[in-house]
């Protein structure tokens, strides 16, 4: 997925101003990837000089406004058509960071474990609170839009719940001594075991 | 906010000596008035024992119960049966509803065993049904309703009368997704009228309706997502 897709789909609705562009762009994605009204334009002139958007002359206020070739719309087509693949997806950081945990010395990886459940735990009761209480309704559309991505962001969160939970029992079969013996200190646990000065360099001695 | 259910430093050991078993140690856990919070952890994190301990279905072997203000540890068995019958309802994953009773009579029950007469229980229990909307199907017998219909049902026994804390184990452990969601919500509602509620769940979606989710590990807390984060080292031993 690319800038450049969405602004073609959006186009495909008829001519738009950057700025309406960026609007629309934000809405329909639920503000989920904020835009500049920079990126448009500079997106909107590669793909003018692509041929995939043609510039109409300014108007009276000096905005120009863009629309869909035969060509933008072909790309769009195939766009729509093709499943996404995993190239198309940035690396899992969370994943890398597990394995590198995993793999370094003296890292505390059920502790890593821990804080993730957390974050994402209090980012899927978050989620949860849009879906309970939605916010004003803007148009049918544009709520079946955020509907869509919501659920998409509450499902991807209870998944990585899922699988951090599984790599606890991984980890704990793994490492049974010291998933025992060092429950993983809390934030503001009433339960943190006695622990000796917070020195990271102590613990890679 | 005020506090429905209080566990402080609850430990409840099994056995003596070298064959002693900590089901929980050090356990403190609040819930306040109108406040729905999840428990998470795995199995033989002391999941069930905090439910147990928190239903006064267990005594603690140290520390402190507290329902409502009253100190469990304190009550004699009379007192705390009132005590659970007229404050404590109870949500079980299979419902736990009589079947050869209706909706209407498995709401009544628990006000009838505590004396309430039977035009009054059965009064009370119609309406506890109209307020989780089965108010239709209150002479239905359990076979004959959906399982979110039972499930709402046994909501409905759980908060009839004066029960101020439900006590929930899994309650949508045995629905899909889409029903799950409505007991969630009406969990919620309930809630949103002051009623205070302690969940234990290996659902995460689910869990993520409540305030606050608590995570056990080892018969402790391990964290707790109503607590505001605090920059550590994850480092062992740091």
């Amino acid at each position: 997925m690319s800038i450049a897709h969405g602004l073609l789909a959006l186009l495909q609705d008829g001519p738009r101003y950057g700025y309406q562009l960026r609007v629309e762009f934000e809405r329909a994605t639920g503000s989920t990837w904020p835009l500049n009204v920079g990126q448009v334009y500079t997106t909107l002139a590669r793909l003018e000089r692509d041929g995939q958007v043609a510039g109409h002359a300014p108007d009276g206020e000096g905005r120009l406004r863009y629309e869909l070739t035969a060509s933008g719309r072909e790309t769009l087509a195939g766009w729509f058509s093709r499943p996404v693949t995993l190239g198309d997806r940035p690396r899992d950081e969370l994943a890398i960071k597990l394995a590198l945990a995993a793999t370094a010395a003296g890292v505390d990886v059920r502790a890593v474990v821990q804080v993730q459940r957390v974050a994402t735990m209090q980012r899927l009761q978050e989620l949860t609170r849009l879906k309970r209480d939605p916010g004003p309704t803007v148009s049918g559309d544009t709520d079946l839009a955020w509907i869509l991505v919501l659920d998409n962001l509450r499902f991807m969160a209870e998944a990585e719940l899922r699988w951090l939970e599984h790599c606890e029992g991984t980890l704990t079969r793994a490492r049974p001594a010291a998933a025992t013996s060092a429950p993983a200190p809390a934030p503001g646990s009433d339960q943190v075991p006695d622990q000796p000065s917070a020195d990271p360099q102590e613990a890679l001695r | 906010m005020s506090t429905a259910l209080s566990l402080v430093e609850v430990d409840r050991i099994h056995g003596r000596g070298n064959a002693a078993v900590h089901a929980v140690r050090g356990l403190t856990v609040h819930v306040g008035v109108g406040e729905l919070v999840a428990v998470m952890g795995p199995s033989g994190s002391g999941k069930s024992t905090l439910l147990n301990l928190a239903g006064g279905l267990d005594r603690a072997t140290a520390g402190q119960v507290l329902v409502d203000g009253a100190e469990l540890g304190e009550l004699s068995p009379k007192e705390l049966a009132k005590l659970r019958r007229r404050r404590v309802g109870y949500v079980f994953q299979d419902f736990n509803l009589i079947p050869s009773l209706t909706a209407a009579e498995n709401v009544a029950l628990p006000l009838e065993l505590d004396g309430v007469r039977a035009r009054t229980a059965r009064g009370q229990a119609v309406q506890a049904l109209a307020e989780v909307d089965l108010a239709d199907l209150a002479d239905r017998l359990p076979q004959d309703m959906s399982g979110g219909q039972q499930q709402r049902v046994a909501i409905a026994r759980a908060v009839v009368g004066e029960r101020s804390l439900i006590l929930a184990d899994e309650p949508t452990g045995a629905l899909d997704s889409e029903t799950g969601e409505q007991v969630m919500r009406l969990l919620r509602e309930r809630c949103a009228r002051g009623v205070a509620a302690l969940m234990v769940t290996h659902d995460a979606g689910h869990a993520a309706w409540a305030d606050r989710v608590v995570f056990l590990r080892d018969g402790a807390v391990l964290d707790d997502t109503g607590r505001p984060s605090e920059p550590e080292s994850l480092l062992a031993g740091s």
